[in-house]
């Protein structure tokens, strides 16, 4: 199964950027196009099954039904410093939001790290792969429904 | 008398406060140091003139888990234009913890003009006190660092094993859930994980964020012994270990017992549980 097309392009292009600095600009314009979940979505108190597990910047995650089947995935993060889960969501939205959901379930967790680097305490990778893992367990479920229909 | 010198520490001077800090931007003598745990923030904005130290690329021997060296440290020294006389100020996200961490990683090799800006990065941009993305740029020092000294404030594995058969006191700050070894498996991440879970024998569980107020400060020194002394037993002539899953948060609980509470003999055990949950044959409590 492939990776959506979209998250490959924003793959190779951060692999492409080797300076640490360079990255780590482009990461927080990312973070500055961050839009959070709107409202008619979802209000606070955001739902305990929406927050994803492990997160330290308190990340939540929501997916909105297109009318194609595909889905959007929208998000909040209540940690004012958390500029990275704020990166890690607009570039989820940006590239898996209306992608096939059987290829965005396959998406592997560890591309935080082709994101982000190597150079990540665990307790953050753990709450970035968990935004990564909660979006996958999403569409995998949406994939599921679509193939019972 | 000071808001912190009111709260009742031993060594209240490790420890400025926000303003103190504002008022010290353009001291030569002073070097700001941001420490986080999130890659991106310093970048995002920092205190006008303070500098970053990142954990794993400026801490860290690049090849095999130990600190840097003297050769190491002196460099970084250099390039920060910090001299041996120099006062360092550590702040960083997440209530200090990454700030606490390379507080003791310099305590290694002895530079004592170290403090901890109380209640760290938030408190600081709580109060709408300034940040730029201007990276300063200061000239080189001409540091002359000692020998890393691993004997003061670092505790390794067979020293641990001694002090456990001795019945010395230790601390584990790690979650509840880590030191009763409920939760051990850490998904796709190998590097930090340990195939046995639970705690060390006779560590007494605090975590290391009990010591932090709401707002991002410590605690009152009354509070802290509530802590430490009532709930885990300690005493300040103890010889007391912490530890947690790699060193960073107990370097945190190590300020607060050696700084706060100001006792003379606590070691960070860095190998922590990393090491002790993969051990052959160490003693292990649930």
């Amino acid at each position: 199964m492939p990776v959506p097309e979209k998250l490959t392009r924003m793959l190779d292009m951060l692999d492409m950027v080797t300076d640490r600095n360079e990255r780590i600009q482009l990461l927080i314009d990312v973070a500055n196009r961050f839009q959070e979940v709107p409202p008619r979505i979802s209000r606070r108190p955001f739902p305990e099954e929406t927050r994803v597990p492990a997160c330290e910047s308190e990340a939540y995650v929501f997916a909105e039904e297109r009318p194609d089947g595909t889905l959007d995935f929208h998000f909040a993060v209540e940690n004012p410093q958390g500029i990275s889960a704020k990166a890690m969501a607009a570039i989820l939205d940006q590239t898996l939001s209306g992608a096939p959901p059987e290829e965005v379930a396959q998406v592997p967790t560890d591309i935080v790290y082709r994101v982000f680097g190597r150079e990540l305490s665990m307790g953050k990778s753990m709450g970035l792969m968990g935004m990564v893992g909660m979006v996958a367990n999403l569409a995998k479920k949406r994939a599921g429904a679509m193939e019972r229909q | 008398m000071s808001e912190i010198e009111s709260r009742g520490y031993v060594h209240s001077e490790a420890l400025v406060s926000t303003e103190w800090v504002a008022g010290h931007l353009k001291d030569p003598g002073v070097r700001v140091v941001e420490s986080n745990e999130d890659p991106l923030l310093y970048s995002s904005g920092h205190i006008p003139g303070a500098v970053e130290v990142d954990w794993t690329r400026d801490l860290n021997d690049p090849v095999r888990r130990d600190y840097l060296d003297r050769e190491r440290f002196q460099a970084l020294m250099r390039r920060l234009g910090i001299a041996r006389d120099t006062t360092v100020v550590f702040y960083g996200d997440r209530n200090n913890w990454w700030a606490t961490y390379a507080f003791w990683v310099f305590q290694l090799f002895g530079h004592d003009k170290a403090r901890i800006m109380d209640g760290g990065r938030i408190k600081w941009l709580n109060e709408g006190r300034p940040l730029t993305r201007e990276v300063p740029t200061y000239p080189e020092s001409g540091y002359e660092a000692p020998e890393r000294d691993d004997t003061r404030v670092r505790a390794f594995r067979d020293q641990v094993l001694r002090h456990v058969e001795e019945k010395r006191p230790l601390i584990d700050v790690r979650s509840p859930a880590e030191y009763t070894g409920e939760r051990l498996h850490m998904p796709d991440y190998p590097n930090e994980g340990a195939l046995r879970g639970g705690h060390i024998p006779g560590a007494a569980n605090i975590p290391w964020a009990r010591a932090v107020a709401e707002d991002g400060t410590f605690k009152s020194a009354e509070e802290l012994r509530a802590l430490y002394e009532k709930e885990a037993g300690l005493q300040p002539q103890d010889d007391v270990v912490v530890y947690c899953r790699i060193g960073e948060r107990s370097s945190h609980t190590w300020f607060v017992l050696t700084h706060l509470l100001g006792y003379g003999r606590v070691r960070n055990y860095d190998g922590s549980w990393t090491e002790w949950g993969n051990l052959v044959g160490v003693p292990i409590e649930r």
